[in-house]
């Protein structure tokens, strides 16, 4: 199965609700596929992880889901990013930018100190 | 926010919304059938397609399970599914289920109910302001005991007073006792007292419950005599009439005003105190200023903010000036030591209280091992369930969790059970423990209701933690082919049952030997020889007090005219008179000197209790002449100057081969420059009081009569058969001699000998009865083992004997089998008692803490009850029919 990194966890339902937000409503299979291929297949998403963590969006009020049909006329469970979800990722955005920004001045070649 | 939403869904959906397993199971479903398409696309087969897809999605009913978690409520609603699985599994072997609820309930309501007392009783400060702050002080010296110390002289006491700073407060007491006269028809009562210095009870912060406390012009030489009142007396003696304020009632012939009653509350220091009397009204100022008479207890609460140490060190300075000035004259104390108040009023049973307290946790520890033993053989059976269960997905830790909960409801149901019981139990101990201070004070609150939560969760949690870690875990299909062929293969579990037997025998052994060595102590106790007789004696006391006996005629009238007529009643024997019999206490004791001998070096000073005795006393209480004779019938009243001691004395104070007969024994009681009295008699030692080393002892004629000396009586009567009955018509002579002399202490010699023994009878049958109880439970616990090996070996037995081995083979192996933890547990034990014993070796008489013969019998008891334990199932095993045992897979 090669050397694909587990999800943090935490950072999974940031994951969900910028995928959901950049590519429309999706259903449990797409949504891990996507973002599978976002991480350029450096991530392996199993369905007992990202299950749960939509749970709690939709239970937090981030996320909506309602059954549809899917491309291959499969019935298939659709989720979809909520005002709430928007707000909050947009929030959680910001802070792990400026998380990862902090990090990277530690982390930088210590050249200009 | 969105936490607090999430909560509110996921507690709608645990509280009764409908399950959604349906709508997770399609959309899971939709999942995979996804998954495959996706597959079939890069070319596999259907069947490899499938596949794949459920290795990916890592077990549907994980995932399932996790969604459900996530869900609702996991916790509460597991919970509930727990107890009601638990429930179902109790109530399908009932028997086990109420033997086990039974044993948790007894040895959790055994430690709640001692807990309470030990709570109450030792820990519970006492019901001052700021308790902490109470000391009390006593004299002491050189010899006296680490941690105690001696009664105080008044004079000593003054002068502590008059220097100190440390100290807010410091006040005297000591007992006393007045006759009630009748008072319009009611039955004259003899009344045990308190008399103190007027502060005492500002000095223990108690307001009265009724009018006023003494002030320092109620307590002086002259002073007019007043009275307090405790609650119950003031309740029964005059029904809670306020209307007793201010009037008069007559004590000792002489009348005392009431000013004031104490509240119900106040106890101190024992309930039988029924008033208060301060102390300098009926004394003389040679009494108030002496330095010799070492009476009194002092109390003493020290300032806030004053350093304990430097307060003590205050008080003790003045003492050792006292010593070091007045030595040469009389007995003194070289210094103070300061007792925490709590510490006095406890101190002597802290040690019983706690090796009962150790007691019975051992017991409940016994209980939960043999609940824990059961629940592992339960749980052996359920071992294939587990593997099954954890092969279709359960987690380990809910499986623990479940069997933790079944141990929680056993002994839940048991602490339920055994609070109750520990209510009873705790109203059974106060009433029957007789010399239990602060009784009145014992009652369960929050701590003890705490503290029965607690042990009954840990008892719960141990007693099932164990079985639930050692029946889960471990390979699945190990455990699945296990059980599909039921020979061996389970030792670890064997050992963890062998581990918590040897456990269990250990503690078991523990408790014997302290119960066995309690038990010897008792029973040397009970048969220590008084040095006089205890069969069909009947003893009563009186005191002559008051103006009615102010004169030596008068109490010597009294005295011939009673023994007198008893000794005349149809079925006495023989009759005497003293003031303190055998057992009945030290009462007190007189500085002597023996004006033959050279005098004493500076300091050094020689007591001798003080008795009194009629002619007839020694051969009524059968007590043996040494030497000389018993007293004469006419010396009495002036011709009194003759004296009878004991062997101790002599051994004591006229060491060699010397006689003591008509040398003389020198008191000052009456003048400064003391009265000689000649020594006629020498009669064997008797005990003071039982467990106490002999101690000199001194008889004066008790018909001198003098006034003080000579008016506390015990009248002893001895009659060939049953005494009780002439209780009855010896009183009724009394009363015809004095309708107003109240009577007490209506007692056999067997029950004063009782009285003093019942608190190691009490402590002794009690360990001893759970040391039993233990016994018990750590022999059932050896039959349910071995009866759980034999059935496992069956087949290992039958094959044994198919290729030829004998019965008695078979049983010593059995046997042996059983009795290897048992053993273990024996050596265990007895090395464990030997450090543990040391500690209770302070409640002990006359017994060593490694006493052989208590050691040796344990192991024998324990060895006998553990071979019977073992020889039902090892017999069982030796009668398996190695046909049947072949086919019993």
């Amino acid at each position: 199965m090669g050397t694909k990194n587990d999800v943090w966890l935490g950072t999974l339902s940031l994951m969900v609700l910028r995928t959901l937000s950049t590519m429309g409503p999706q259903h449990g299979y797409g949504l891990a596929r996507r973002i599978e291929q976002t991480s350029g297949d450096k991530l392996q998403l199993n369905y007992g992880t990202l299950y749960p963590a939509l749970l709690k969006l939709e239970q937090d009020g981030a996320i909506r889901s309602e059954w549809g049909i899917s491309d291959n006329n499969r019935r298939a469970k659709f989720y979809k990013i909520t005002q709430v979800g928007r707000k909050h990722l947009e929030r959680e955005t910001r802070n792990w930018q400026e998380t990862t920004a902090i990090l990277a001045r530690f982390l930088a070649p210590a050249e200009e100190v | 926010m969105m936490t607090l939403r999430g909560a509110w869904r996921r507690l709608c959906t645990a509280l009764g919304a409908k399950d959604r397993d349906g709508d997770v199971g399609d959309e899971l479903d939709s999942l995979l059938q996804m998954h495959i398409d996706d597959l079939r696309r890069t070319g596999v087969t259907e069947e490899e397609a499938r596949r794949r897809a459920l290795i990916e999605l890592g077990g549907m009913e994980q995932v399932r399970q996790v969604v459900r978690d996530r869900r609702g409520l996991p916790s509460l609603e597991g919970w509930a599914r727990d107890v009601k699985y638990a429930m179902r599994t109790l109530m399908r072997t009932p028997g086990f289920s109420l033997v086990a609820i039974l044993v948790m309930a007894l040895g959790i309501g055994t430690s709640v109910a001692l807990f309470t007392v030990v709570r109450s009783v030792l820990l519970r400060p006492l019901p001052f302001p700021r308790p902490d702050r109470l000391v009390t002080l006593y004299s002491h010296d050189e010899r006296s005991q680490p941690g105690t110390g001696n009664l105080t002289a008044p004079g000593d006491f003054y002068d502590w007073e008059k220097v100190s700073h440390g100290y807010e407060q410091m006040a005297i007491w000591r007992w006393s006792g007045y006759n009630m006269s009748s008072n319009g028809g009611d039955l004259p009562e003899f009344l045990n007292a308190g008399t103190c210095s007027w502060n005492l009870f500002a000095t223990l912060g108690v307001n009265p419950a009724l009018g006023r406390l003494s002030t320092p012009t109620d307590d002086q030489i002259g002073a007019e005599p007043t009275v307090i009142l405790s609650w119950s007396f003031f309740k029964r003696r005059f029904n809670g009439d306020p209307g007793i304020l201010g009037r008069t009632i007559r004590l000792n012939s002489r009348m005392y005003t009431v000013i004031g009653v104490l509240p119900e509350w106040f106890q101190y220091p024992d309930p039988k105190i029924q008033l208060w009397v301060p102390w300098q009204v009926d004394v003389t100022t040679d009494q108030v200023l002496t330095h010799f008479n070492h009476i009194f207890h002092v109390v003493a609460r020290l300032k806030d903010g004053a350093s304990a140490f430097a307060a003590l060190q205050e008080v003790s300075a003045v003492e050792q000036q006292l010593y070091t000035r007045l030595r040469g004259s009389g007995p003194m104390e070289q210094d103070v030591v300061a007792i925490p108040l709590l510490e006095d009023v406890v101190g002597d049973v802290k040690t019983p209280l706690y090796v009962l307290l150790a007691a019975v946790v051992c017991l409940l520890s016994i209980a939960c091992l043999n609940l824990s033993n059961l629940l592992v053989a339960r749980s052996a059976a359920r071992r294939r369930e587990m593997a099954i269960r954890s092969a279709l997905g359960s987690s380990r830790l809910s499986m623990i969790r479940q069997q933790l909960t079944e141990s929680l409801l056993i002994c839940l149901a048991g602490g339920g059970l055994g609070v109750l019981l520990a209510v009873g139990a705790t109203r059974w101990l106060v009433g029957h423990w007789t010399e239990l201070p602060r009784a009145y004070d014992v009652r369960p609150d929050g701590l003890a209701v705490s503290f029965a939560l607690a042990i009954t969760l840990l008892a719960g949690i141990l007693a099932g933690l164990l079985p639930a870690i050692s029946s889960t875990g471990g390979p699945i299909l190990a455990a699945l082919q296990d059980g599909s062929r039921g020979v061996g293969g389970n030792a670890a579990r064997v050992s963890l049952r062998r581990a918590l037997l040897t456990a269990e025998v250990a503690l078991t052994v523990v408790l014997l030997i302290a119960a066995g060595l309690l038990f010897k102590s008792f029973v040397r106790l009970r048969t220590v020889d008084l040095g006089c007789t205890t069969k069909h004696v009947l003893t009563m006391t009186y005191f002559l007090r008051g103006e009615k006996y102010s004169k030596p005629e008068q109490i010597v009238d009294f005295d011939t005219q009673l023994l007198d007529k008893v000794r005349h009643l149809p079925g006495v024997e023989a009759a005497g008179l003293t003031n303190v019999v055998p057992g009945g206490g030290y009462y007190g004791d007189h500085e002597v000197w023996i004006p033959e001998h050279p005098a004493e070096a500076t300091g050094v000073h020689r007591f001798a209790a003080y008795r009194t005795a009629d002619p007839g006393y020694f051969s009524a209480m059968q007590i043996r002449l040494v030497r000389g004779r018993f007293f004469s019938d006419d010396e009495r009243m002036e011709r009194d100057k003759f004296v009878i001691v004991n062997e101790e004395l002599v051994r004591q104070y006229f060491p060699g081969d010397e006689n003591p007969i008509g040398k003389h024994l020198r008191v000052e009681w009456r003048t400064p420059e003391g009265e000689s009295y000649e020594i006629v008699g020498v009669v064997g030692n008797t005990i003071y009081e039982i467990g106490k080393p002999v101690r000199p002892m001194m008889w004066f004629p008790i018909l001198s009569g003098i006034p003080g000396n000579s008016g506390d009586s015990v009248l002893v009567v001895r009659s060939a058969r049953d005494v009780l009955p002439l209780g009855v018509p010896i009183q009724r002579l009394i009363a015809s001699l004095d309708r107003n002399l109240p009577v007490k202490n209506v007692l056999t010699m067997d029950q004063i000998v009782g009285e003093s023994t019942a608190n190691s009878s009490f402590s002794a049958t009690l360990v001893l009865s759970f040391a039993a109880l233990s016994l018990l439970l750590a022999a059932v616990g050896l039959y349910g083992v071995l009866a759980y090996l034999v059935t496992q070996r069956t087949v290992e037995i039958g094959i044994r004997m198919a290729l030829g081995a004998k019965r008695e083979g078979v049983l010593r192996l059995m046997l042996l089998d059983g009795l290897r933890p048992a053993a273990l547990g024996l050596v265990l034990g007895v090395a464990a008692s030997l450090g543990v014993t040391r500690l209770i070796s302070s409640v002990l008489y006359g017994t060593s803490p490694l006493d052989p013969a208590v050691y040796l019998s344990v192991i024998a008891t324990l060895l006998l009850s553990a071979t019977f334990a073992c020889l039902l199932p090892a017999w069982k095993a030796a009668r398996i029919d190695p046909i049947c045992a072949l086919r019993t897979e």
